[in-house]
């Protein structure tokens, strides 16, 4: 070894490469070690994370669209600064040096492409799905974002511009999906139970009142 | 065993793993990703529970002895290094494997532009 970073992944000012904490850096050396030993399947453990991707972070990025829904003061300080708005809710940890959130329109349909890396906003979203880590999803949502919606049974209709979102700097995108039709009168934690990690990402739709959850 | 199940059976054992009504939850995903390794690792036989809890109440013991807040937010820290020292000692892997490939991932990182998934190659080695 030539090269010694101690604290190397946590306080670069350069963001043109990928950050790694210390301690995720000894997990993935952990999880590499014992998979090429046979010790450990990754699918098998990426099997039980998802069993656990909503009991990961503080998972409240559901309330703060639920609560733009409601509060339209709220919504244009979100729109206008989501870091700041979402850091009035008190109860953030750690929310990102720049969250941008991105609202659907009736003539405008987003979605964000990144993969694991310190971009995605896990601490609201909870975990990204399986596919989300997968390169080909990130280049092909690039060239071909209706395509991929598709395969994801998600249709856009053909005059609603899709705007792909991917993102090159520290910046954390969240879509703010519309609110559903049907849906007048709700409360707040009422909303919060229609709003999906997919409909935050823009690969889905929130829950339609009424539908199974 | 389905993984809930396994996590049941690890959560009894392990009565001071971090938890809500439904079973453990998680502040950050790489402590669901250490859990899961755990998981894994137990149910190939690797150690029981029992092995596992005493070589974790070792560990916070001396991370205690050594100025840890404990304040519940290192607990995965200790696990983490609970199961790199276990598999150490089970001689699934040396520490010194371990430091490899923890700089193989960092140099991995380095050289892949932000936004990218980060995949190690071999060159990410450096002996």
């Amino acid at each position: 070894m030539t090269e010694h970073h101690d604290d190397h992944g946590h306080h670069h000012h350069d963001h043109d490469h990928s950050e790694l904490s210390e301690t995720e850096l000894r997990v993935r050396a952990l999880e590499t070690v014992l998979a090429e030993k046979g010790y450990i399947e990754s699918a098998a453990l990426d099997a039980i994370i998802q069993a656990y991707e909503t009991k990961i972070g503080p998972h409240n990025g559901a309330r703060v669209v639920a609560k733009a829904w409601t509060d339209p003061a709220f919504k244009k300080a979100l729109l206008e600064d989501g870091t700041k708005a979402v850091g009035t809710l008190g109860h953030v940890s750690r929310v990102g040096d720049h969250l941008v959130v991105i609202e659907n329109t009736p003539q405008r349909h987003n979605m964000v492409v990144c993969t694991l890396c310190s971009c995605y906003p896990w601490e609201m979203l909870g975990l990204p799905p399986v596919w989300y880590k997968a390169a080909p999803y990130r280049s092909r949502a690039v060239k071909d974002p209706r395509g991929v919606l598709t395969d994801f049974g998600v249709s856009v209709p053909n005059d609603v511009e899709i705007r792909v979102w991917d993102s090159t700097a520290e910046t954390r995108f969240l879509v703010l999906p519309m609110r559903p039709p049907g849906t007048e009168g709700w409360s707040e934690q009422q909303l919060t139970e229609l709003v999906t990690r997919d409909s935050m990402i823009g690969t889905g739709f929130p829950k339609m009142p009424g539908a199974p959850s | 065993m389905t993984s809930l199940a396994a996590a049941q059976v690890a959560t009894g054992a392990v009565p001071s793993i971090p938890r809500d009504d439904d079973g453990p939850v998680f502040r950050e995903p790489w402590e669901a990703q250490a859990f899961a390794m755990a998981l894994s690792l137990h149910e190939r036989g690797l150690f029981t529970w029992n092995e596992w809890a005493a070589a974790l109440a070792a560990e916070i013991k001396r991370a205690q002895a050594a100025g840890d807040p404990d304040t519940g937010e290192t607990y995965y820290r200790h696990w983490l290094a609970t199961l790199e020292n276990l598999v150490a000692e089970k001689g699934v892997t040396s520490a010194h494997n371990l430091r490899r490939y923890r700089d193989a991932w960092d140099h991995a990182a380095d050289r892949t532009p932000h936004g990218r998934p980060i995949e190690l190659r071999a060159d990410d080695f450096h002996d």
